[in-house]
């Protein structure tokens, strides 16, 4: 299970800002209608990692290849390789070190409940929340079967898409140590500082700039 | 290249000469204009004997035909489709320290909707006393509050990290933008919800085809967030989220949700798509920093820069601008030799925090080679550092929080580049 009460804190300690706790002065307004429990129903669509708000549905990887080279192997390839310039969704495991990291859903995505916020609500591109929920499920586990996370008979649903281990799970850290260059206390040197001023690059010379007009 | 002259004016053919090597947007530009004798003193001017347009001609004006040059731009190889893209700001071409509305950039995921006002709501549920819908109308009856901030997307120079990409200021800088918004604190918003105690989290969603979603922590929302309608005085552009946006002071552009329909409060962040697999910060160890919300001070001089070439010997003024996601910008200092020496550029007010602040520092050219760089410092006394002091930090693999210290090339024909100096 997923421990991510320490975030709160993390972002706590992170920020020094003064807020107003007690309001008790300021008014309500009595602006605004009660939402109603289908109204919220429908617009409520995250998914959590401890996978709150994960609908009720199931989908293994076996019918998910059938979903995935329908309604995303056009721009992501048969293979999750990434159609032109269209995002790679498997392999680069053991990149992320290197020179050239590839992050995907399998090497870099830290929780399976994101894979499902994320394909629900804007996927297919242009086609947002034309997926059914089991569809999104089947999308899910063939996602994470590309990426040697489960087999292709393992069923994700909403009971357990809270609680699959991705592969870079313990791969971030919190909290922002920003500022963290060494800085001179508004004091920088003003004058014969001494700073490598040889031209080691051009931007004309890498070619990439568009053209004007 | 030849640089020839003509009249003391570097000849159009003579800047152009390599076409497709020269790599400068808006590289015609790069001229001093020509002037039509028949319409300089003594003469009377073409446009002085007539009537010109009435007050009908343009309802809603546009600049003079002579600017069409100011535009965004996009770079078509970034991206695998227009819709989920980026343009750039011409902060070359701009002054003070107002974005244009039409100028703004653009950074979208699933294209530009167009939101029907009168069946815009806006639903805050989750971790609140009562679950509330609001109508357009009714967020304007709040409390309004108007505030300049600006706005820059955490990858603004990200092509730049490893090395000088891009030709231009506004290529490598113009994911920045600075409005008046018109607006709805989120402190006065949550007032009519009521927040349980443990309301530690907002979720903030678009309503747009990539739904966009951000988690954003409650000490935020409460300080300065706001829901903003209005833009310089205007109904927000459908590009910047018409009718209702999100405004996180200081913070990445990301989070600032367009088309906002719903904040969610919750016990623990979300981690949405764009806060994860984006917007992380790579290390070279594989481990990837998370929620690096603020944007850290930077500045960028507009004037010489790879569009504004210097195209005459004598007296010029050098210009820029400055911001920090920390509070207010307190120094701006310019070097002309790459970083050796400096000199404190004069600011213009209003300098305000979280805020775009112009600098400017007159200068004398005589077709010696520059290496013009600036170095903003914010109220909390943080320097902008060089990109050789980012990447001992953070490696190369980032992609996000380039605010280094750029340099800028003037050739002795004036002509400029952007460089990287190591």
């Amino acid at each position: 299970m997923l421990d991510l009460v320490k975030y709160v804190s993390y972002a706590t300690i992170g920020m020094a800002l003064s807020v107003s706790v007690s309001q008790a002065s300021e008014r309500v307004f009595n602006l605004g209608a009660l939402a109603t429990p289908e109204e919220v129903a429908g617009w409520d669509i995250d998914v959590r990692p401890d996978g709150l708000g994960a609908p009720v549905g199931s989908g293994n990887a076996y019918d998910g290849e059938e979903v995935y080279l329908d309604r995303c192997a056009a721009c992501h390839g048969d293979f999750g390789e990434g159609v032109d310039a269209w995002p790679v969704l498997a392999g680069g495991a053991g990149t992320l070190d290197s020179h050239d990291p590839v992050k995907t859903t399998g090497s870099y995505w830290p929780y399976a409940s994101t894979m499902y916020d994320y394909i629900y609500r804007a996927m297919p591109f242009g086609e947002a929340q034309s997926l059914s929920h089991d569809e999104t499920y089947q999308v899910v586990a063939y996602l994470l079967y590309m990426n040697d996370i489960i087999d292709d008979e393992y069923e994700v649903s909403h009971e357990n898409i809270g609680s699959i281990e991705m592969p870079n799970q313990n791969g971030f850290v919190l909290p922002d140590p920003r500022p963290d260059v060494q800085i001179t206390d508004a004091n920088p040197c003003m004058s014969n500082c001494m700073v490598p001023t040889q031209i080691i690059g051009k931007a004309r010379d890498i070619g990439v700039t568009p053209e004007g007009e | 290249m030849n640089d020839t002259k003509t009249n003391g004016v570097i000849s159009r053919r003579a800047l152009l000469g390599g076409t497709a090597a020269l790599g400068v947007a808006g590289a015609s530009k790069m001229t001093l204009a020509e002037s039509n004798p028949d319409n300089l003193p003594p003469n009377v001017s073409e446009w002085t004997p007539y009537l010109g347009a009435g007050v009908d001609a343009n309802p809603y004006g546009m600049p003079s035909e002579y600017e069409n040059h100011v535009v965004r731009r996009n770079v078509e190889w970034l991206t695998a489709s227009t819709e989920s893209s980026v343009n750039f700001t011409p902060l070359q071409d701009l002054e003070g320290f107002v974005t244009p509305n039409g100028l703004c950039f653009e950074r979208h995921h699933g294209g530009v909707p167009e939101v029907i006002p009168s069946d815009y709501r806006l639903m805050i549920n989750g971790l609140v006393d009562r679950e509330l819908i609001f109508t357009l109308e009714d967020l304007k009856r709040f409390p309004q509050t108007n505030k300049f901030y600006f706005l820059e997307c955490a990858a603004n120079g990200g092509m730049e990290w490893r090395g000088a990409q891009l030709n231009g200021c506004q290529f490598t800088f113009g994911m920045v933008h600075n409005v008046q918004y018109t607006g709805v604190k989120l402190s006065d918003l949550v007032r009519e919800t009521g927040l349980k105690p443990n309301a530690k989290w907002m979720l903030a969603e678009g309503g747009d085809s990539a739904g966009m979603n951000r988690s954003v922590p409650i000490e935020k929302v409460l300080d300065d967030c706001m829901i903003a309608w209005a833009m310089n005085g205007e109904a927000l552009r459908p590009e910047q989220g018409y009718p209702a946006r999100l405004v996180v002071p200081g913070w990445e552009g990301n989070m600032w949700v367009k088309w906002i329909r719903r904040l969610e409060f919750g016990d623990m962040p979300y981690m949405a798509r764009e806060e994860t697999s984006k917007y992380t910060d790579l290390m070279s160890d594989g481990k990837a920093r998370m929620f690096t919300w603020v944007m850290d001070a930077k500045s960028v001089v507009t004037s010489p820069s790879p569009e504004k070439p210097i195209l005459q010997k004598g007296v010029h003024q050098l210009r820029g601008l400055a911001w920090s996601g920390r509070g207010k910008i307190t120094r701006v200092d310019v070097s002309i030799d790459g970083g050796k020496n400096w000199k404190t550029a004069e600011l213009h007010g209003p300098i305000m925090e979280k805020c775009l602040t112009r600098f400017t520092m007159p200068f004398e050219w005589n077709g010696e080679e520059l290496l013009v760089q600036s170095r903003a410092i914010d109220e909390t006394g943080y320097v902008q550092p060089t990109i050789q002091e980012l990447q001992n930090v953070r490696g190369l693999s980032s992609v996000y929080h380039n605010n280094s210290i750029a340099t800028w090339l003037v050739n002795k024909s004036g002509k400029v580049d952007n460089v990287r100096l190591g």
